[in-house]
């Protein structure tokens, strides 16, 4: 099992991706730089959080032009599970890979601290291990994390099931008290309609071990490659494209 | 020739940014100012033969990378200087 991360300039999770799926999920590593086109034949891409590019212009309009975001977008097309964390999910987005946009936090801060998300569905390869319902607690740290799609687009999320996380107490209530940012519906991660790409602000590569305060985000980790055990078709045709 | 592309949210999405500094202006007493919107300015020295190929090159860039059309709007200004 190979995980590609891809790195941006400016990226600054990259590392903590890549130490979280390989020395503490065990699996293997490999970074790839934007301008390459290979994943280096991996079986799940990660594009990472950071500040690519110094979020110049807008969170994530420039890397999507990167020549490894075609790579991603074919990996993607063929089943190929992909993850984008912060500025990965704002890249997504950018990309026009997952609906909606990032606006300013609505308290405009930037926001550095751990949430609580609820998992709202377990469909996703990125979740197939939680269990309905179930709070995680991971970190944040973001200034443009206020999800917003246009009405029709977050009433078709919503109907699609395709709310992944969203931000709750720690008893996992979904409540403005518990939104950071200001996300529509509460908003921290959903899918696409193949529902094999996802995004989410929050950071799980930076919760996997006790140490770090949390080793709630393993699961997401552990969730795709579990996911892929049990898909080895989907594996093969990932691989060639 | 230049191309000015002024970018900003569209009506329908809440300007944070715009919000606060609408704030400030009435905590320094400007009331008179009811409302504030956040936005980008871009001039693009374009090489273009006529205005109206300058603004549909304007256009066509606003439309790629400078405005995000699922929460932003633009408007182009052609001119010589």
């Amino acid at each position: 099992m190979r995980f590609a991360v891809v790195v941006f300039p400016g990226s600054n999770c990259d590392h903590d991706a890549y130490h979280a799926v390989k020395h503490v999920l065990g699996a293997e590593a490999a970074f790839v730089w934007h301008k390459d086109t290979d994943l280096a034949g991996a079986d799940v891409v990660i594009l990472p959080g950071g500040f690519s590019h110094g979020d110049y212009l807008r969170t994530g309009a420039i890397a999507r032009f990167s020549p490894v975001m075609a790579s991603v977008a074919a990996f993607a097309a063929a089943g190929g599970p992909v993850i984008g964390i912060c500025n990965g999910f704002q890249i997504l987005l950018e990309a026009g890979m997952l609906p909606g946009a990032m606006l300013r936090n609505r308290g405009l801060k930037f926001l550095c601290e751990h949430v609580h998300l609820r998992v709202e569905r377990t469909d996703t390869p990125f979740t197939a291990l939680c269990s309905e319902g179930q709070v995680l607690r991971l970190p944040i740290a973001h200034g443009d994390g206020n999800y917003y799609a246009a009405p029709a687009v977050l009433a078709a999320l919503e109907a699609e099931g395709r709310v992944i996380f969203r931000y709750a107490g720690p008893d996992g209530r979904v409540s403005d008290a518990g939104n950071p940012n200001g996300s529509l519906n509460n908003i921290a991660g959903i899918c696409n309609e193949a529902r094999n790409v996802v995004g989410l602000m929050p950071h799980p590569e930076r919760a996997c071990e006790a140490a770090l305060g949390s080793a709630d985000g393993l699961v997401v980790f552990r969730s795709v490659v579990a996911s892929l055990a049990g898909k080895g078709a989907l594996r093969a045709v990932a691989r060639e494209a | 020739m230049k191309a000015r592309v002024f970018v900003t949210l569209k009506p329908s999405v809440f300007d944070p940014q715009g919000r606060t500094v609408a704030e400030a202006l009435h905590t320094l007493g400007y009331d008179a100012v009811e409302g504030v919107r956040q936005g980008k300015y871009f001039e693009l020295d374009v090489r273009a033969g006529t205005p109206g190929e300058a603004r549909a090159l304007a256009a066509e860039v606003a439309d790629k990378l400078l405005a995000n059309p699922v929460i932003e709007s633009y408007r182009i200004e052609v001119g010589e200087v």
